[in-house]
């Protein structure tokens, strides 16, 4: 469980470094780069601050995980979920944020 | 090292739900100045970061606060403070209105009301919830908020809580705050035993694995009072992504199944520590791996799901999309979590009187940092928060500052600056927490022990124990997070000391996996219908048994210390 942060796509702005709940996101060069990926608890909360999608949650290896990367995207009230599969197919997942869950 | 002074009328040590909620009640109830000190950003701190998906504690129409507290201790086996349940219950419905103020998405029926899920649930998105409530922390001016700062030690030398040191996790700055009153609101432990998980995904943890148990620490060096830390708290939950199972099992009523396909739950009961007893006991018979039965459920619930667990477990979502496998197509593999301790789930922490003061004056607590209250969930840990941040307030009100003992700041200033001092240490803090968790895993009923454990092994643990925490007295850090590190090992083995004298002291099994001790496998009923609490004195823990208190009781502190 780690995020992989795209230094192309960084703009340097420093939100998910403040949103951190283990603050394990540093700066180096202007650009955000994640200290202590094996300290990660996946709660997606820089995903969500960052302004350019830039963030990607993926799961380790160790949990099943395939190499398939999540971000989020906010337009509006909606909250667009994005997988990008390794082979390069795309699924999205879209929350309306004003609607409850229904379990 | 540089070194700040800050005064306040009220510390709030802890930015999560509780410690926030407090500092709000402060700043609409009073005039009082309030500094809230986090070790992150309080914008996702804490254990709501990724959001919840429900209020599992609501009084729904026709239910009354008292029977929430009914369903609390039959949960836990009887052993609650009925006169913190009640008062927390009364608070409930208030707090969850006021969330939904603040921004909240509640569902509703037709007829304008909260839509129940069960008997004690609603049902929200709550993805944002963390931050409407640090918006609103925000939004009063008489609070300060100081983010990234670790607070490592109490000040109490003049027989009250006056204050509290820390530093600055980045740039290392120390920090010694005087107050008239603290509230502590830290949160619990977790990362005391082994994990599910122990390599790269070691924190895909239940619990937030940045939650060190710091309070419950810095109570015990102190001398307060604690509670029932033998009723030690484990999740059952998604396998791998340690996702909660709740929103399958009680929303969309996936039964608990063995791999021969039987449901189990029946044979062992329904009460959280008995569903994950079940699954260990089918497991050891051979008849696992365990699961929450969702094939053959419809596509639409499926979809449901998905979008369920993004606003609050979103590795869930993606691992099911990792599969290849739809949702209704494939069972969730289940297994039990490393225990923690945590207040606001069972009933370890603080040792309080009903206003939530704990044994040292001045110094209240709130959240899963407070013993005896159990099922707290979101909306208890406001309840209390709203409760402490009250009874502060009236503390405070008639006390005039007093500054920190000067000889108190130097002490503090030359402790950390002992670790940072660039002496050689043979060992680092990993090192240490990964010895830490193997001897708890093995010798105090971790995940390696299903959950078992006797008096002889406890006696091995305390004694690895008690060396791995001289050791962590001779580490050497060269940054401030390594300093961060050595300080959150310390409060990890303080409190691992008490959890086994406390496992110890409960000579019965009164819940399953939570304390199951071999050696006395029976629950009784005739001896141990009473608290087990625990005070360091003079470097050893004595374990004080005490009565009872039911609901409608005031309970006051008769022996405080001072």
């Amino acid at each position: 469980m780690s995020i992989a942060i795209n230094r192309d796509k960084c703009i340097g702005c420093g939100r998910c470094t403040q949103a951190c709940p283990g603050s394990l996101i540093g700066m180096s060069q202007g650009k955000a780069v994640m200290r202590y990926p094996e300290e990660c608890w996946g709660c997606t909360a820089c995903l969500k601050e960052c302004p350019v999608h830039a963030v990607r949650l993926f799961l380790g290896a160790d949990i099943g995980g395939g190499g398939t990367l999540l971000h989020t995207e906010r337009q509006g009230e909606i909250l667009r979920w994005i997988f990008e599969r390794p082979d390069g197919t795309v699924q999205e997942i879209p929350i309306d944020t004003r609607e409850s869950n229904k379990y | 090292m540089e070194t700040v002074r800050l005064n306040t009328d009220i510390l709030v040590i802890g930015g999560g739900t509780a410690g926030c909620w407090a500092a709000i009640t402060i700043a609409e109830q009073s005039g009082l100045d309030v500094l809230i000190c986090e070790k992150a950003g309080i914008k996702r701190s804490g254990c709501l970061a990724a959001g919840v998906n429900a209020l599992n504690a609501y009084i729904t129409e026709g239910k009354t606060p008292q029977d929430y507290a009914d369903y609390c201790e039959k949960d836990a086996a009887g052993i609650v403070r009925g006169d913190l349940l009640l008062t927390m219950s009364e608070r409930l419905n208030s707090v969850t209105e006021k969330l939904e103020r603040l921004g909240l998405v509640i569902l509703k029926d037709e007829q304008g009301r909260y839509a129940a899920r069960g008997d004690r649930n609603i049902k929200i998105n709550g993805e944002n919830i963390k931050p409407l409530i640090a918006q609103e922390v925000r939004r009063h001016s008489q609070i300060s908020v100081l983010e990234h700062v670790d607070i490592t030690d109490l000040e109490t030398s003049s027989g009250r809580a006056s204050g509290a040191y820390g530093f600055g996790i980045e740039d290392g700055t120390f920090y010694a705050i005087s107050a008239k009153a603290v509230i502590i609101a830290t949160g619990g432990a977790a990362g005391l035993y082994r994990p599910n998980n122990p390599g790269f995904s070691k924190h895909k943890m239940w619990y937030p694995p940045f939650n060190t148990g710091a309070g419950y620490a810095m109570g015990i060096l102190h001398g307060a009072e604690m509670t029932t830390f033998e009723m030690r708290f484990i999740a059952l939950r998604c396998k791998d992504t340690i996702a909660p199972t709740g929103t399958l099992a009680q929303g969309a009523g996936a039964k608990q199944i063995n791999a021969l396909g039987e449901v189990y739950e029946q044979k062992y009961g329904l009460t959280t520590s008995e569903r994950v007893y079940g699954t260990v006991m089918e497991n050891l018979a051979g008849r696992g791996p365990c699961y929450l039965r969702t094939k053959g459920i419809s596509r639409e619930k499926a979809q449901s799901l998905e979008k369920a667990y993004l606003n609050m477990a979103p590795s869930q979502t993606l691992k099911w999309l990792e599969s290849g496998v739809p949702v209704e197509e494939q069972d969730v593999e289940i297994e039990g979590t490393e225990p923690y301790i945590v207040g606001g789930h069972t009933a370890s922490g603080f040792w309080v009187d009903t206003a939530r003061m704990t044994t040292i004056p001045g110094l209240f607590a709130a959240g899963d940092v407070s013993g005896g209250a159990p099922q707290k969930y979101v909306t208890g840990a406001l309840a209390e928060g709203e409760i402490a941040g009250e009874s502060a307030v009236r503390y405070a009100e008639k006390l005039i500052p007093e500054p920190l003992p000067e000889e108190s700041v130097q002490a503090h200033i030359n402790e950390t600056e002992g670790f940072l001092s660039g002496r050689k240490s043979l060992y680092t803090a990993p090192q240490l927490e990964e010895a830490m968790q193997t001897v708890m895993d093995k010798y105090a009923g971790g995940i390696g022990a299903s959950y078992r454990f006797t008096e002889a092994q406890l006696d091995i643990a305390d004694r690895r124990i008690a060396q791995l925490f001289e050791l962590s007295g001779q580490l050497s850090a060269d940054s401030p997070r390594e300093l961060l590190r050595i300080y959150e090992l310390r409060e990890r083995l303080v409190v691992c000391r008490s959890v086994i004298a406390h496992l110890r002291a409960r000579q019965e099994t009164r819940w399953h996996c939570f304390a199951e001790n071999l050696d006395w496998p029976e629950r009784n009923d005739r001896d141990w219908r009473k608290y087990v609490n625990s005070r360091l004195e003079n470097g050893k823990i004595r374990v004080i048994f005490r009565e009872l208190i039911s609901g409608g009781e005031t309970y006051e502190h008769s022996d405080k210390q001072g």
